[in-house]
């Protein structure tokens, strides 16, 4: 951050680090209605692709040794599979094709960002935030659902003294509140300010004596950023599966 | 895990509002925050999602969770199979050594049969030499016997005429009778 803002009071750059996550037309200039395909379809198309070449194509060979390929889609199946099984238990199972697809679409989201000129569709808070409460909403509707009204007993922390179990209720309701709102922001704001700061550093690029500087630390930030690409998805989707859990198991 | 997720937050919303103050002074706001595009992005997620979720349920889970089943199968089956072969090889083992074994039985059987063959031949062949033995030494014994008398006898006449030739050169003249009987009585001793 101290950087950024050194790099803005010096006059002859131009720093546009946010231009990247504009939403345009693919074709012609107008304005970006429902319907219209943007940057935005654009990039979940390749998303969609990706998802296809990984876990379809790669696989159509159904070998007992599997392919290079086949391995990788073996090990993201096994490792979402694994966790939903731990965090949610046997149950949660039948949920695992819809933690499936979050998990799928943002991790490839986010790698396909990292890509140069790309567009990160995940540095949205429109997409997250719709992943976020799609993941709350189906949460609070099936934990209602299963559990009727004892589905409220989340916020009632039997453990604890009577005297404080009404000022826990309240925590714990803001807390339950706050889910989406955090989960959304998370993934958005980790995939912005990486992306941000990697471009605030490409500007600096153009200043011959600072420029090595300048691509040693895009370099970095582009390591960093890997890893934080599968990190948030991870977050995301174990996050999904800790509130899947207490929609299926309310009690503490 | 309400703290954690409290604290998380807050970092996110650090985050997501320095770089926002940022980039107010340096581009035309935050493309995230042009509320006009959202229709577009919700519109084009929900299809993306739909998509992505029938690709996976429909085509690529069950695949790739066919294909997991059939390994572990074949890895069970191989590992049985293993098995099967190792109990068949012990046994085969098995076979082999009581095989082994009743062969040497056996063999030491024959031996020990041969052996009593060999002996009872060898004790009757022995006993025919010694009776051979003892009659042949029976039967030399009565020869020496017989030539030991023959020679006392010889004596006795070699005796008698040697004495009657003596007794003649001597210018006797004994009749024969009596010499004989001097003779014989000496003789005898």
């Amino acid at each position: 951050m101290a950087t950024e803002a050194h790099g803005a009071e010096e006059g002859g750059l131009v720093f546009h680090p946010m231009d990247q996550f504009i939403v345009k037309p693919l074709f012609g200039d107008g304005p970006v209605a429902w319907y219209t395909p943007t940057n935005v379809t654009l990039w979940m198309a390749i998303t969609i692709l990706a998802v296809i070449a990984l876990l379809v194509l790669s696989t159509s060979r159904r070998s007992i040794v599997p392919s290079r390929g086949q391995s990788v889609a073996e090990l993201a199946y096994g490792f979402i599979y694994k966790m939903v099984e731990d965090v949610t238990g046997k149950e949660g199972l039948k949920y695992f094709p819809y933690i499936m697809t979050l998990f799928m679409f943002i991790v490839l989201a986010n790698f396909l960002g990292l890509l140069p000129m790309a567009f990160t569709t995940t540095s949205h808070i429109a997409v997250t935030a719709l992943l976020a409460m799609a993941v709350f909403l189906t949460v609070t509707i099936l934990g209602f659902v299963k559990n009727g009204a004892s589905f409220l007993g989340l916020f009632w922390v039997s453990s604890a003294p009577l005297a404080l179990r009404p000022v826990l209720a309240v925590i714990e309701i803001i807390s339950y509140f706050v889910r989406p709102v955090s989960h959304s922001i998370r993934l958005a704001g980790n995939m912005m300010a990486g992306h941000a700061v990697i471009k605030v550093f490409a500007a600096f690029a153009a200043i011959a004596a600072i420029s090595p500087l300048s691509v040693v630390a895009i370099t970095a930030m582009y390591g960093l950023e890997v890893l934080v690409a599968f990190i948030q998805a991870y977050v995301f989707t174990i996050l999904t599966c800790v509130y899947l859990k207490d929609a299926l198991h309310p009690h503490h | 895990m309400a703290t954690e997720t409290h604290a998380t937050n807050g970092e996110g919303l650090a985050d997501a509002t320095g770089v926002a103050s940022h980039s107010a002074d340096a581009a035309p706001g935050m493309p995230q925050l042009d509320f006009g595009t959202f229709p577009n992005q919700v519109f084009w997620l929900v299809v993306t999602l739909v998509v992505i979720y029938l690709i996976l349920s429909r085509v690529a889970l069950p695949r790739i969770s066919a294909i997991l089943a059939e390994r572990a199968g074949t890895i069970t089956n191989d590992i049985a199979a293993a098995e099967d072969l190792k109990a068949k090889a012990l046994e085969a083992e098995e076979a082999y050594n009581k095989a082994l074994a009743d062969a040497r039985s056996e063999a030491q059987r024959i031996v020990a049969a041969a052996k009593a063959d060999i002996q009872s031949d060898l004790d009757v062949a022995i006993e025919k030499a010694d009776a051979e033995i003892a009659a042949k030494s029976a039967e030399s014994e009565k020869a020496i016997a017989e030539i030991r008398a023959g020679a006392l006898e010889a004596i006795e006449e070699v005796a008698k005429e040697t004495a009657a030739e003596l007794v003649t050169a001597m210018g006797g003249n004994a009749d024969a009778a009596t010499i004989d009987g001097a003779v014989s009585a000496r003789v005898k001793g």
